[in-house]
């Protein structure tokens, strides 16, 4: 009896444990579900804006294009990314080597490459375009390939670079963005669910400035320097005559060419990129806005397009087809998009008719009445004055 | 009551002018003088700086390697120099051709109104001949200039072999080149620059006769002109000065200090070394001579190196000369040749033409730099002087004339007004325009009658006419239109023009020219303000004559002479003064200089009814 007692036992605790094992596997398996499925978001975009233009000004083109190719590198296409460059620095004149942009001294990258698709460019890169294109109020003639097609599943990086101040980033030597612009643009975005999380990278001077002011949620802001610091190049070449990079770019860039796209690096260390010993600014970022916690955001939410994808083994039925029935009263509801922008009462029309207005013959009818009166006050012989 | 509009106020602020205008003039000269020695002392002054983005620092790789071959080609043009007895042009155009350059010449021939006896020409016939390297990638619409003249004798081989060896390189290199670079040599040195650069931009403003440009190369926005006549040198001086005192953008200057001071070659300016010590006396006197220098150079008006007749054209320019003195560090000329090629790699980055920095300045010294904003108060206070006069003097005309014996012959008398200073006007103006007429034109009946060349007949003619406008007052008498003379008015209401136009005259030269304003305002003032008709007449016509700009010129030979540490002999200083005068009417025949006329025909005049004033009874 004891024997039967102690082996059932033993069975019964084997089982538990086995069913422990089990539990504990499955809780991890959910675990490592639940890091795949948290972020939520089924594609990405990009948005790479470098706003100075001049042969002077060769290092934001080549920091906009080191982050193009490596977002291009961790997979987000072409039709993913919207690139403006403000200036050509590949085909200057003054170029010694034509074609190139290269991001380090030694010519071991050259970020322009032959497949580099600039969607904004020279005198196009504007506040305006770059506003448009944030919040997609842009013509509809506008092709697919400079418009932000974003959605509430996207997840959206916005790098900028350039001149800055402290609220204010120069565009092209006319004109300036400020901070509260971009804020309510990113509101704009926010409630036309034109994103899910968004990343915001500047490379400026005083650039923690341009993210001082954001308010929507969902945001999480870098810059490479804080108000009141200047964020310094990096290194100059001397066979070019200007400075490649700038820093906090170049140690971004460093970082990135680590990631590949499985990787799990976090977003703690890439705020970690260029302290202060090498930036000579002081990095900052912001993270209040965003509703994850920064250390379970991976880098390739933002720089990469990871697909979500789920192999099974199994083989699926798929059900008949569903045929239509044959019923004569078929209702048939179409559908149509709502009016985004209510054109007609935007903008300013013909103000609608009155519902009575005196009919045309009136005003007629008066001339002949005065004259009527004037003929019989004054007789009949004035007439021959009028005609 | 407003401070002047109150009878009682006025008459009190009338009464503190009138009693102490002379101390507050002599006080405002004293001050004046005492600034512009001021500006020179170093922690007053600001060091130079790079102004404009484009050019940043001198972040570029020189490589330049060829300076041997570029010495040889040197000694190969001073043959065929010599060979030919001129320009060797057909030799230059086969050399440049091979560099690959665009080879065009130019002819041209100017007979000058008298013969030029420092340059021993008188009908100059030249050829200029220039090759473009054109930009492979760039539109043709910009282009920098690199010169070096052909000089006669052995001068300045050394600086054509190194523009063709440049040329060379430079074409070899040509990948970033976004400016169209034309090396140019140019025969006669100013007569063949102001040739080609009127060519250039189809102008002719000087009567000059020259076959037009075949090949050209857009705008032109900065040049440098090469003088180089040794193998070796021992430090480059840059020179500034241009036509009329006009002076390049001082970032041309700031890239040449700051390429010097990358490669480690000893730059000086006015050919002097800077000195650290600013605080010691010699430290300072020293810095205080280099900036006397650079303003009688200004003053003079003339273009101190064939840069200068581009600024005309608002083309930044600078000379570049070489000199090889007795010190041990020498610099070779492929060291000079990175120099010149560090230069043009900035200059080519420009997007636009210099104009960030500053037009207007004087340098004590190559690092440090004095701006229009703190120089131009000295010259304001010397204008203050004149504005003084010539309150006093209104307030004085303006109150009656105290008791007299005719008072009626007075009030007569007074109401003549401004028609009265016509006679002295008119006639001191004539005299200004004969000045400026008459040394050229007859100087063939001059030759005919005096045993003179005709240098020598235009500068005596000068001199004659200047001096014979002293006599004027004795013999003007008897023209006068308007009995005015001998009155108390009249001399007031001559001098208020004076004084007024001699402040108008000399503002306006301050602006443009403005060590000519000063060094004219420092004699000047101290004439319009203390000459009446009742100051001793010896002793004020001799000081009066000491003051007036002929001799102000004379001084200022020996003052210059001295400052570059060459001081004359009296006769040896007299000869130079006369080759200084018949320099300066050639200049304004040949390239349109305008210090002459307005000598002759502005600041003479003026100087002259100062003179009519003295005489005045």
């Amino acid at each position: 009896m004891s024997a039967l007692l102690k082996r059932s036992c033993s069975h019964n605790m084997l089982a538990a444990i086995i069913m422990l094992i089990f539990i504990c596997f499955c809780v991890h398996f959910q675990n490592t579900a639940g890091q795949f499925f948290s972020s939520g978001h089924t594609n990405n975009w990009a948005v790479l804006v470098c706003t100075s233009r001049f042969w002077f000004n060769y290092r934001h083109v080549a920091n906009t294009l080191s982050v193009y190719r490596s977002v291009k590198r961790l997979g987000i296409p072409d039709s993913h990314i919207v690139l403006m460059l403000a200036d050509d620095m590949a085909c200057n004149h003054r170029n010694p080597k034509p074609a190139t942009v290269f991001s380090h001294r030694n010519m071991e990258l050259n970020v322009y490459g032959d497949d580099v698709e600039v969607d904004y460019r020279g005198y196009e890169v504007t506040v305006e375009n770059f506003l448009r294109v944030l919040t997609g109020r842009l013509p509809p003639s506008t092709p697919r390939s400079k418009r932000l097609l974003s959605d509430d599943r996207s997840n959206i990086l916005i790098y900028l670079t350039g001149h800055g101040g402290n609220g204010f980033l120069k565009f092209q030597d006319s004109e300036e963005i400020s901070n509260v612009e971009l804020a309510d643009a990113f509101e704009q975005m926010w409630q036309k669910r034109r994103y899910n999380e968004l990343l915001f990278i500047i490379d400026t001077c005083q650039g923690a400035s341009m993210y001082e002011r954001f308010y929507s949620p969902n945001i999480m802001a870098l810059a490479s320097s804080q108000v009141g610091e200047d964020s310094l190049s990096h290194q100059p070449d001397l066979a070019i005559g200007v400075h490649l990079m700038d820093r906090y770019t170049f140690y971004l860039l460093e970082f990135l060419e680590d990631i590949h796209p499985a990787s799990k690096s976090n977003m703690n260390d890439l705020f970690k990129v260029c302290p202060k010993s090498q930036c000579v600014s002081t990095p900052g970022h912001r993270t209040d806005l965003f509703l994850r916690d920064p250390g379970s955001v991976l880098i390739t939410d933002f720089f990469g397009s990871v697909r979500k994808v789920e192999i099974t083994m199994e083989a699926i039925h798929l059900t008949d087809p569903i045929l239509h029935p044959m019923s004569e009263e078929v209702q048939e509801k179409t559908y149509s998009y709502v009016d985004q922008l209510p054109v007609s009462e935007i903008i300013h029309q013909k103000p609608k008719q009155k519902d009575w207005h005196p009919p045309d013959g009136f005003i007629l009818g008066l001339w002949t009445l005065i004259l009527l009166v004037f003929f019989k006050t004054y007789g009949i012989k004035h007439l021959k004055h009028i005609f | 009551m407003g401070l002047l509009s109150d009878p009682n106020r006025r008459r009190a602020l009338i009464s503190l002018l009138t009693r102490l205008n002379a101390p507050i003039c002599v006080l405002c000269y004293f001050a004046a003088v005492c600034w512009f020695m001021g500006l020179s002392f170093e922690p007053f002054t600001l060091r130079t700086y790079m102004s404009e983005n484009a050019m940043g620092s001198t972040m570029v790789e020189e490589r330049f390697p060829a300076g041997e071959r570029a010495l040889a080609t040197a000694k190969e043009f001073g043959a065929h120099k010599k060979k030919v007895g001129g320009m060797p042009v057909d030799w230059l155009v086969k050399t440049m051709q091979a560099r690959g350059l665009e080879v065009f010449t130019q002819r041209f021939s100017r007979t000058l109104p008298f013969p030029d006896e420092n340059n021993e020409r008188y009908i100059v016939e030249g050829t200029n001949v220039y090759g473009i390297l054109r930009a492979p990638r760039a539109p043709r619409t910009e282009a920098l200039v690199l010169s070096a003249p052909c000089s006669p004798g052995d001068d300045n081989n050394q600086a054509v072999g190194l523009l063709l060896g440049l040329a060379h390189y430079f074409r070899s290199k040509s990948i970033f080149w976004a400016k169209d670079i034309i090396f140019l040599v140019n025969e006669h040195d100013l007569i063949g620059m102001q040739a080609w650069l009127e060519g250039y931009h189809h102008t002719n403003t000087t009567g000059m006769d020259w076959s037009p440009l075949q090949g050209r190369g857009g705008s032109i926005q900065a040049a440098l002109s090469l003088e180089l006549s040794s193998d070796v040198v021992t430090s480059l001086d840059i020179v500034l000065e241009g036509l009329n005192g006009q002076l390049p953008n001082l970032d041309l200057a700031n890239l040449f200090y700051a390429f010097c001071q990358k490669i480690g070659v000893l730059c000086t300016i006015q050919g002097r070394i800077q000195r650290n010590d600013w605080d010691s006396v010699s430290g300072y006197s020293h810095a205080v001579q280099t900036m006397m220098l650079m303003v009688m150079k200004q003053a003079s008006g003339r273009s101190w190196g064939d840069h200068g007749l581009f600024l005309r054209y608002h083309i930044e320019a600078a000379t570049i000369k070489g000199i090889n003195s007795f010190r041990q560090y020498k610099t070779d000329a492929t060291t000079v040749g990175r120099l010149l090629e560090g230069m043009y790699r900035k200059l080519n980055n420009l997007l636009e033409r210099l104009h960030q920095s500053y037009f207007f300045y004087l340098m004590p010294s190559l690092s440090h730099f004095v701006s229009i904003g703190y120089y131009m108060p000295a010259f304001g206070l010397l204008a203050v002087i004149l504005l003084l006069r010539a309150l006093d003097l209104w307030v004085q005309l303006a109150t009656p004339p105290s008791r007299n014996e005719d008072g009626v012959a007075d009030i007569e008398q007074s109401s003549t007004g401004v028609l009265s200073v016509l006679t002295p006007l008119v006639i001191s103006h004539l005299t200004g325009a004969a000045l400026y007429m008459l040394p050229v034109r007859f100087q063939e009946m001059a030759v005919e009658h005096f045993q003179v060349s005709e240098t020598e007949a235009v500068v005596l003619t000068a001199i004659a006419v200047y001096t014979g406008g002293l006599a004027l007052p004795h013999n003007t008498h008897r023209y006068w239109l308007i009995s005015g003379e001998g009155t108390e008015q009249g001399w007031r209401v001559l001098k208020l023009v004076a004084v007024l136009y001699l402040a108008v005259l000399l503002g306006c030269t301050a602006l443009i020219n403005f060590s000519l304003g000063f060094i004219l305002a420092l004699t000047l003032v101290p004439v319009a303000s203390f000459v009446t008709p009742h100051v001793p007449k010896l002793l004020s016509a001799v000081v009066l004559v000491i003051l007036s700009p002929a001799f102000t010129l004379l001084f200022s030979v020996f003052i210059f002479q001295e400052l570059q540490e060459m001081p004359v002999s009296f006769q040896d200083g007299w000869m130079l003064y006369l080759s200084v005068i018949s320099q300066g009417i050639l200049d304004h025949y040949l390239y349109g200089s305008l210090v002459y006329p307005l000598i002759a025909l502005m600041v003479y005049p003026c100087w002259l009814l100062f003179w009519n004033i003295l005489f005045w009874k």
